[in-house]
């Protein structure tokens, strides 16, 4: 079964317009995130920073839990799982 | 000084002044830009001098149609600006002034941000408001488009205290209790807010003119000392929208020429509770990377573990010589209580959260004598009444004196004669 990547609006431009990404064979955030920029390359320079790592102002959720809360981009994906992608800078 | 753009904070990237808050190269918030001043400081207060006892005073400095003003707004700001010699005698301090924002339509400063967010919705052509809150903001939201007669949909975490959630309904508002907590409720208005493009969601799609509401706290600071600035400031801080709006206010002020020419911006201290305290955690690491919570604290009006300004009320505090503190629960009580019996205001925890951070300063010895210090309180008491419960005894007696002056060890004064009853 297919990871299901949720792209935010300010982001679909990048990724052909498209709210949800289908990613195959991933089994950490890190690999599922490699996974979606190998297939829009743009998205690697929107979300990630030089080290690879979100930028400071993205969130990114697996199964509604902010991954800063679990292993980070080391946190494992099980099959099937939902990886939502948001902006940061809402709320207060 | 009328808005020209919107600019991403990290990029510098500019937007039309449209209903977007996130920079789409580096998803860095955007704030509103303006033009450079054309009046001077002297026209610019004449004009401030003849606007309206409101936040609407200062429609030069807002993100909004200055010759437009909201018709069916609801006076918002302007509030009581009350020197508190007694609160500062107790701590040994020199000037403390209260900024007393429960003076506002739905008691607490968010009145102010939803005045401007509203305006501006309505200048989009938004017909439906929305919010994710810890209370307060839901109580304004409700309040302000009801005045407005526009429909509201407030998202709040499931838990909030019931005050709060009752005086939102009240307006007629759909109130919606998210089973979460804010961060939760967070996220999910905002991707709410993607697929609902109609909706002006005041703290996300309308953020940047939302959050120079709070600019205003400066400004009638500054005004009502006499266009001046004060040497120091406390300000709670939960996504640290307002802790850093404020500073900008003061900076407009200054650059502006309101204030004396030389004037600085004030040494800025930040307050959170210690049970939700990233921003001052990231502080005290000496960091501006502020990692996420899960806020367990009574002050639940500052209640968000993952504050979208944190890392730039880090950098302000620093720039300032300031700090960010945090406090106890049983610190946040003691806080109330000290405001409550020094100046008659009585603040909901977050207010608590503000005046026993000035208290650890005081004991801290960081605050000189001849400093002038002002302490935003930013919610009423009234909303967070559980927090006073059990803190003093109510003494029930039958209806006669000997009654009185056995419950109450009160000595009665005797008088010779009476008049009258």
């Amino acid at each position: 079964m297919a990871i299901t990547v949720k792209i935010p609006t300010q982001l679909r431009d990048a990724a052909g317009g498209q709210p949800t990404a289908a990613i195959e064979g991933a089994g950490t955030v890190g690999e599922v995130l490699g996974a979606l920029y190998e297939q829009h390359g743009e998205l690697r320079t929107r979300i990630a920073d030089e080290d690879g790592e979100p930028r400071r102002f993205v969130n990114v959720y697996l199964g509604g839990e902010d991954i800063r809360f679990l292993d980070g981009l080391d946190t494992a994906v099980p099959d099937g799982a939902e990886l939502t992608i948001l902006p940061a800078v809402a709320g207060g | 000084m009328p808005a020209d753009a919107l600019k991403c904070k990290e990029c510098r990237t500019e937007y039309p002044l449209e209903a977007r808050y996130v920079c789409e190269r580096c998803f860095g918030p955007l704030e509103v830009a303006y033009a450079p001043l054309t009046a001077t400081g002297e026209e610019l207060r004449r004009r401030i001098q003849a606007g309206p006892h409101t936040l609407w005073r200062y429609a030069d400095f807002l993100p909004c149609d200055p010759d437009r003003p909201p018709a069916a707004a609801l006076p918002t700001g302007w509030t009581p600006l009350m020197r508190a010699d007694r609160l500062a005698e107790r701590l040994g301090l020199g000037q403390v002034w209260v900024k007393n924002e429960t003076a506002n339509p739905t008691h607490s400063f968010k009145d102010r941000v939803v005045s401007v967010a509203l305006a501006r919705a309505q200048e989009l052509g938004f017909e439906t408001l929305s919010c994710a809150s810890t209370g307060n903001l839901a109580n304004a939201v409700a309040a302000h488009a009801a005045a407005a007669g526009l429909p509201a949909y407030v998202f709040i975490p499931a838990d909030l205290e019931e005050a709060k959630i009752l005086a939102t309904g009240a307006y007629g508002a759909q109130v919606v209790a998210v089973r979460g907590n804010y961060d939760r409720v967070n996220r999910l208005v905002t991707e709410l807010s993607a697929d609902r493009p109609s909706w002006a969601f005041v703290n996300v799609n309308v953020r940047p003119y939302y959050a120079e509401g709070s600019k205003t706290l400066a400004y009638e600071t500054a005004e009502q000392l006499g266009w001046e600035v004060p040497d120091r400031v406390v300000a709670p801080v939960a996504s640290g929208s307002l802790f850093t709006k404020v500073a900008r206010g003061f900076e407009d002020f200054i650059e502006a020429g309101l204030v004396a020419e030389g004037s600085r911006v004030p040494v800025m201290n930040g307050a959170q509770a210690a049970g939700c305290a990233p921003v001052a955690t990231a502080w005290e690491a000496g960091t501006d990377v502020c990692r996420p919570v899960k806020p367990d604290t009574i002050a639940k009006s500052l209640a968000i573990g993952n504050p979208a300004d944190g890392p730039y009320a880090v950098e302000l505090a620093r720039r300032t010589a300031g700090a960010i503190d945090a406090v106890t629960d049983a610190e946040i009580r003691s806080g109330i209580r000290l405001l409550a019996e020094t100046t008659g205001i009585f603040t909901e925890t977050a207010g608590g959260v503000t005046t026993a951070v000035l208290a650890k300063l005081a004991e801290r010895g960081d605050i000189g004598r001849d400093e002038r210090v002002v302490l935003y309180i930013t919610g009423d008491g009234l909303k967070t009444i559980d927090t006073v419960r059990g803190t003093f005894e109510v003494a029930e007696i039958e209806p006669s004196v000997e009654a009185f002056e056995a419950a109450v060890d009160a000595p009665a004064p005797r008088v010779a004669a009476t008049a009258g009853v």
